[in-house]
């Protein structure tokens, strides 16, 4: 979608430059802290996901981003101008909601068409932009049917199309994907994903669902009882997640309490050298850090510790073997699959992938 | 699935029903059937058919006098009563404000309120502001008492309502205002239409306030009940059966729009009650 010359406050700002700021947003709801201070930028052209559990207050940040909540403090910048003093309809951002809320008296074309008539657009204009909004979702087939008779994924594009067509600055998903099918939904964010990249709107994702964040987003906001938890890139969250919970929200984890001592961590039977005060510690370890040590040597930056293997999860190219290492600890490895597997090995994992995480 | 378990266990519950049903309607059998006897309301069983009662109705000018001015009120009291029924929904369903709970009480007083009350009451206040007694004030005293059945039918379609569609419309730009003309009242058509329906037939055959507040014009009930006071005629038969065929097709409609209103939730109430169960 290339902006209209007719109309130069369309013009998005350059990409990667800053588009939306939050600026330490708190929400009370009667004596319920649903936001707690949060400050998030979000840049022009990018994929941000608010990822949480339900509660988190993800939908919340979204829907005073949109203007149907007040924030009880804090301020919302958008462009260079406060934002969170603008009522709903004269904000440049356009939702996609929940459940759609495609209106039901409207056909599917007149929903799309919406946006532009209150704003009165000329016909034509009109005509042209909602053709064009149809056929980017792929919905010009379905233009003249009314909500009731389409599926759930063709509501979910007349949705989006409906949205798009007013080339808003920044799209706000209230989880869009979550009331479709699984197989609906690997496709429908695959579309999502390049529709994104080929007109460059910057989209601002609520989601639950890590794997969905994950697949999606240039950066996930992990939001966790109305505070972020981390903000980063999907790689570096899940490679260095900086607490606990994170590591544990976003993909499979080993947790190990333990403490450093004299330069030395030990958690339960596993020992490795680590700089740092003494006290107590915490690591994160994925699964799939852990290797099954054949000949039994290990490299320099490496620790070996023995282990008795007392389940085994086959899951097609890898398996998930839950390994005891004595006095009870016990540590998830996932290994390629190599058939059934029983009695001690020994196992080897890089220090550096032991991440130390906050409680 | 029930209802035949019901039946079989209680077969005298069937044959109460029966007897139930033919207390309520058989009057209304009997008035139908002598608009057609040719022996008028003496005679019994009717022996000879005869439309001679309708003939005379339709060249009674004073009935039909009456009809329309029963039509006016009705029309004015569905006007009057729905626009105020309508605010007053709106600020009962979206608003917040200190004296909402006694506001709702006030609001729906008039439907508990005994039709002499309201009707001596208005009549006071006439007399009191000096108003001259016609078709106005009748007009007036309806569409006031009225007000509470069209706010509670509009609230209930307000309630109905799926908020996240107006959020929708705000969201793509539009005003407060084209939100509600384009989407809200769209949307709140089949309850504004089934309100309408209620109110012109409460109108209609009202009489207790209509009874204080009438001058010289009478509507169809009073011209009615002023006829009886000579003897009942076949010919009151007849309108009475005219009234009765108007309001069930009326009752018919209403019935029929509020189910297909209610229809798309009552699918997906029972969709959600298929999976829990």
């Amino acid at each position: 979608m290339s902006a209209s010359p007719a109309n130069p406050a369309q013009e998005l700002p350059a990409e990667g430059a800053e588009l939306l700021e939050v600026r330490n947003i708190a929400k009370r709801f009667g004596a319920v802290d649903v936001l707690k201070n949060i400050s998030l930028n979000i840049a022009s052209g990018e994929f941000l996901t608010l990822l949480g559990e339900s509660g988190s207050g993800k939908t919340t940040l979204l829907r005073l981003i949109a203007g149907f909540e007040q924030p009880s403090s804090g301020e919302i910048w958008m462009g260079g101008a406060r934002l969170d003093v603008l009522p709903p309809y004269k904000r440049r951002v356009n939702t996609v909601f929940q459940n759609y809320a495609l209106f039901p008296h409207l056909s599917a074309r007149d929903n799309v068409a919406y946006g532009l008539r209150v704003k009165n657009t000329p016909g034509r204009e009109i005509n042209g932009r909602v053709e064009e909004a149809l056929r980017m979702v792929k919905m010009l087939d379905f233009a003249a049917n009314r909500p009731s008779k389409l599926s759930g994924g063709q509501q979910q594009r007349i949705a989006l199309a409906r949205a798009l067509v007013n080339r808003p600055q920044l799209l706000l998903l209230d989880e869009p994907l979550s009331a479709l099918d699984a197989n609906l939904r690997k496709q429908m964010q695959s579309e999502l994903k390049s529709l994104q990249r080929e007109i460059g709107i910057t989209f601002l994702f609520v989601t639950h669902d890590q794997e969905e964040a994950m697949a999606l987003s240039d950066r996930i906001a992990l939001l966790r009882d109305g505070a972020l938890e981390q903000v980063a890139s999907p790689r570096e969250i899940y490679a260095h997640p900086a607490t606990a919970y994170t590591a544990q929200f976003i993909g499979q984890t080993n947790l190990l309490r333990g403490e450093i001592r004299g330069s030395i961590a030990t958690c339960g039977a596993l020992r490795w050298p680590l700089e740092g005060t003494d006290g107590p510690a915490m690591f994160s370890l994925r699964p799939e850090a852990i290797r099954i040590c054949t000949d039994g040597k290990r490299q320099t930056n490496e620790v070996k510790f023995r282990a008795t293997v007392r389940q085994q999860f086959y899951g097609g190219s890898s398996e998930l073997l839950e390994v005891d290492c004595g006095n009870g600890q016990t540590l998830r490895v996932r290994v390629p699959a190599r058939g059934p597997l029983t009695g001690e090995h020994d196992f080897v994992f890089s220090m550096a992938e032991a991440i130390r995480v906050q409680e | 699935m029930s209802a035949n378990s019901t039946s079989r266990r209680a077969p005298l519950l069937a044959l109460y029903a029966v007897f139930v049903f033919a207390f309520i309607y058989s009057p209304i059998v009997v008035l139908v059937l002598y608009s057609f006897n040719r022996d008028g309301v003496g005679g019994f069983p009717p022996r000879h058919f005869t439309l001679n009662w309708y003939t005379q109705l339709f060249a009674d000018s004073s009935i039909w006098d009456s009809v329309l001015n029963s039509l006016m009120v009705a029309a004015g009291s569905v006007a009057l009563s729905l626009t105020l029924g309508l605010l007053a929904a709106l600020a009962l369903d979206r608003a917040d404000f200190p004296g909402k709970a006694l506001f709702r009480r006030l609001v729906l007083l008039p439907l508990i309120l005994p039709g002499i009350i309201t009707g001596l009451s208005l009549l006071m206040f006439a007399v009191f502001a000096g108003v001259q007694l016609r078709l106005l004030t009748v007009f007036w005293g309806h569409g006031t008492a009225l007000i509470s059945v069209a706010t509670t039918e509009l609230f209930a379609g307000l309630q109905k309502l799926d908020r996240a569609q107006e959020e929708a419309s705000l969201d793509l730009g539009a005003t407060p205002w084209q939100t509600f003309w384009r989407i809200t009242l769209p949307n709140l058509k089949l309850s504004l239409i089934a309100a309408a329906l209620l109110i012109f037939t409460l109108s209609m055959d009202e009489i207790a306030v209509t009874f204080f507040l009438i001058g010289r014009d009478n509507t169809l009930p009073l011209e009615i009940w002023a006829r009886l006071r000579l003897g009942i005629t076949p010919e009151i038969n007849a309108i009475s059966t005219l009234i009765f065929a108007v309001s069930v097709a009326l009752i018919v409609i209403w019935y029929r729009l509020r189910a297909r209103s209610l229809g798309d939730r009552s699918q997906e109430f029972l969709e959600q009650l298929g999976e829990t169960s």
